[in-house]
């Protein structure tokens, strides 16, 4: 599809705070808020945004692994929980690993398209710290193909990417991909530094190449891969409106403080396959392709990415993917500050996956809810300056190894 | 060296109390390295014998919670161990069956009977020379063949030895308490200690990842040979100060000073009561006979036990009270000896401050001190300053000090320790000090 059929735009984004280990509010053994919270507190805080729960005619909640990390399932019929006025909504919820809140996304973008809905409230969540790592790590196993698990690494995804981090080492060379990995890090931390619902918002350590750059072990953790370089175990939820034009007349907000979604890419890969090549995130590469092509636009023109940082190799292959650096160049775009808050295209400017936190299926939603801040205006301490020749806005959300992926490209409203 | 002949049939005594439920653990680590870690087809059995059938079923809980914090813990070499094991794909199908295994390889049992099919014999029982003798004796006359590897911290093994008739198949192995978290242990060979044995205890000790220190046989070793005459120390300051101030005053006093003033993890009064004023007194009781000319008792520590005021913990691990109470781990009473009773900590506080007088300007805390890679340079020049101090408190602790030292050397110098080092390791990872007793600071 060349170009969206009608105007689609997000409005009203919220995030709760991303909580786990790393703030200081989080203790392990001390009961905490649960899902019906996150919920509620992203859900209600749109809904207050945009004029109440009467403006809304549909809703989608996206969610990884509720069904496991809480034992809970229907969750369509937790959309009317968030408010009264919501009770007899259509709603549905959507799973895809990591990529859920994404996903959440497009099937909100197509209910505009499709016209059964001018105002689609979106919400994505996820309480993961239910589990101890160790048993959290079997239920995300869940993302990859379940007849690999047995041979993979206990820490299954970090195995999973390890593996891709060691072959991105031999192509191209281990000592200056740890390097870039490490300033990947430090850019995470120092930008969720200023963003009080980031996870890392509270780190105050002074030596964070130090610790990025620690000896890996193997024996305890993965081959490849620090604990600096994994996105963390969040708990979280962040809620946004999707709204066709009328919706946006309806919900009373100036088309500025919204941002327009000018291109959608999904792409998925058969979760039965290995990767053709381990060094390239080939179905993001797709995904990132087919959004541009819709927006009409070039890399050149994107001011800003949110990229699936799950880990600190995805990312920088991430930044190889979208197309800002050849395959294997990734790691001096990155080292050269592109991808830093005050260079060319700042990338993850709230901490990402690594820094702000990942509640797996709120994560896609999360993503959204930080591009439509920052190009509005409205990320506080975190705003970056966007440039007039870079006026676009990208998110990129990845489902288990590039198997699901959501890109989506904005620009502010006018 | 090949662990497992010995290790397929291991007996622990006393497996239920403090110290023989943490070897326990530590032993069924060993056993599930040997047996799942290396594919054995052998079988092996881990006895936990102990006289109370209740505790031993209380064990068996502590044992299965210890075992699941390891197994979290170790997962991924878990996950290597049970790669074969088709139907254990999740790392919680591989936790809960590394759990089972184990569990399978103990055996509980009140009677000392199990011991005769044992090739090892691990004993951590009461400090009590007379019943480990006849336990040991009665054992040995029908299992000629085991070794005895036994827990006491202060009895000499030597004795033990030839009392029981062992034939050199004996060796101290002094664990720190809890066993399964403390790294040091203390090998204690006695002169008859038999070559095979003593490098079995070695590589077992490595297997475990302790740090070992080897100390004479002589009673106390080097741990208790430190810290008993530490305590007697700050029992003989305490009543000093008792004549002028009271006894409440006094063990506070004392207390603060070994604790903030020396930078340690507690206060010597607080270490007895965690120890055991019972225990305590066992200990200097075992030891007295091998130091003729020093006095090895104390009256104050003898009538505490008398008045059944004996610390030591509850099942849970909570401090039962004794020179102190203490709640959620923190003193808040303190017992005045001379009125029998307990009198609030906070009553007491401001006049021992006051008493105690000027103390250094530089705060520093055993808890931030002791990890810190600059850990010698701030320990200077706190000292240094304690030094130039002329005060109540910091004299105390100067005086203090230059004891700990004194102790430390002496125990050098009759060839418990071989070296100061060694001293120095035995505190700083059995007692987690700061530092050694062999310093420059005093």
């Amino acid at each position: 599809m060349k170009a969206l059929r009608k105007k689609v735009y997000m409005v009203a984004g919220y995030n709760t705070v991303s909580m786990g280990t790393g703030r200081k509010e989080f203790h392990p053994k001390k009961p905490r808020p649960d899902l019906e919270h996150y919920i509620k507190e992203a859900g209600q805080a749109t809904l207050k945004m945009i004029g109440g729960a009467e403006n809304v005619d549909e809703g989608v909640i996206g969610n990884f692994m509720a069904s496991r990390f809480n034992k809970q399932a229907n969750l369509p019929a937790f959309l009317p929980m968030i408010d009264e006025g919501l009770k007899y909504k259509p709603a549905i919820s959507v799973e895809g690993a990591c990529a859920s809140g994404g996903l959440a996304l497009a099937s909100g973008i197509k209910s505009i398209l499709a016209e059964t809905a001018d105002v689609v409230l979106a919400v994505g969540f996820e309480v993961q710290n239910t589990m101890k790592a160790m048993y959290g790590a079997d239920v995300l196993a869940g993302a990859g193909w379940m007849k690999t698990r047995k041979d993979g690494h206990a820490y299954f995804f970090p195995g999973v990417f390890s593996k891709r981090a060691g072959a991105y080492y031999e192509k191209f060379g281990k000592e200056k991909t740890r390097e870039a990995m490490a300033k990947w890090y430090c850019n995470a931390i120092e930008n969720a530094r200023l963003c009080e619902t980031a996870q890392e918002f509270h780190n105050q350590n002074k030596d964070l190449e130090g610790t990025a750059k620690m000896p890996l072990n193997p024996k305890k953790f993965v081959d490849h891969l620090n604990y600096s370089d994994c996105s963390k175990v969040s708990d979280g939820a962040s809620a946004i409106a999707i709204v066709s034009e009328e919706g946006l007349k309806k919900v009373g907000i100036d088309p500025k403080d919204a941002v327009e979604v000018v291109g959608i890419g999904q792409a998925a890969a058969d979760i039965t396959q290995e990767p053709e090549n381990m060094t390239c995130l080939s179905t993001m590469k797709a995904a990132a392709a087919k959004a541009m092509e819709m927006a009409g636009i070039t890399v050149d023109q994107i001011g800003t990415v949110e990229v699936h940082d799950c880990f600190s190799i995805a990312g920088i292959m991430g930044t190889e993917a979208i197309g800002f650096a050849e395959e294997g160049k990734g790691v001096d775009f990155v080292l050269e500050g592109h991808t830093s808050r005050c260079g060319k295209v700042p990338f993850n400017t709230t901490g990402g996956l690594i820094g702000w936190g990942h509640p797996t299926g709120a994560t896609g939603v999360h993503q959204a809810v930080t591009i439509w801040e920052q190009l509005t205006g409205k990320a506080g301490d975190a705003q970056i300056e966007m440039k007039e020749d870079r006026p676009y806005g990208m998110t990129v959300n990845m489902g288990g190894d590039d198997k699901s992926l959501v890109v989506i490209v904005y620009k502010r409203g006018e | 060296m090949d662990l497992v002949p010995k290790m397929k049939n291991v007996s622990v005594l006393g497996a239920a109390g403090k110290m023989g439920s943490g070897i326990l653990v530590l032993l069924s680590f060993e056993m599930a390295k040997l047996k799942i870690g290396k594919k054995s087809n052998e079988q092996f059995v881990l006895n936990a014998i102990d006289v109370s059938q209740p505790a031993l079923v209380n064990l068996l809980g502590y044992v299965r919670s210890q075992l699941l914090k390891h197994a979290e813990k170790n997962i991924v070499e878990l996950r290597e161990w049970y790669a074969d094991k088709e139907n254990l794909v999740d790392n919680e199908d591989v936790i809960n069956q590394f759990v089972e295994d184990v569990m399978a390889m103990i055996q509980t049992s009140t009677r000392i009977e199990t011991t005769y099919e044992s090739n090892l014999i691990f004993e951590a029982i009461k400090e009590d020379k007379d019943l480990k003798v006849k336990l040991f004796s009665q054992i040995k006359q029908n299992n000629p063949n085991a070794w005895f590897l036994t827990n006491t911290s202060s009895i000499p093994i030597g004795e033990i030895e030839k009392e029981a008739g062992l034939n050199g198949d004996i060796v101290g192995y002094h664990f720190y308490n809890p066993p399964v978290i403390q790294k040091l242990l203390e090998i204690i060979k006695c002169d008859n200690t038999g070559d095979e044995l003593n490098e079995f205890s070695i590589a077992l000790a490595k297997s475990m990842r302790k740090i070992i220190v080897p100390s004479r046989d002589v009673a106390g070793f080097i741990g208790n040979g430190h810290f008993m005459r530490d305590a007697l120390y700050a029992l003989n300051q305490a009543e000093k100060l008792a004549e002028t101030e009271g006894w409440a005053k006094a063990f506070f006093m004392i207390d603060t000073i070994s604790r903030d003033l020396l930078v340690r993890p507690m206060g010597i009064f607080q270490l007895i009561d965690y120890v055991g004023v019972d225990v305590t007194k066992f200990i200097l009781a075992s030891m007295q006979p091998s130091f003729p000319n020093e006095t090895l008792s104390h009256d104050v520590l003898n009538e505490l036990f008398d008045r059944e005021v004996k610390g030591g913990q509850y099942a849970d691990g909570s401090q039962k009270d004794g020179v102190f109470k203490y709640q959620k781990g923190r003193i808040t009473h303190v017992y005045d000896f001379g009125a029998g009773k307990y009198v609030s900590k906070e009553d007491i506080e401001m006049d021992c401050a006051a008493k105690m007088g000027e103390l250094p300007t530089l705060k520093i805390y055993w808890k931030t001190v002791v990890r810190d890679k600059n850990k010698a340079e701030y320990l200077e020049k706190f000292f240094k300053e304690l030094h130039q101090i002329d005060s109540v408190g910091a004299n105390l602790a100067v005086a203090y000090g230059q004891n700990s030292k004194a102790i430390g050397q002496m125990l050098v110098d009759t060839e418990v320790a071989a070296s100061a080092e060694d001293v120095n390791t035995v505190l700083e990872t059995g007692f987690f000090h700061a530092y050694g007793p062999i310093n420059d600071y005093f």
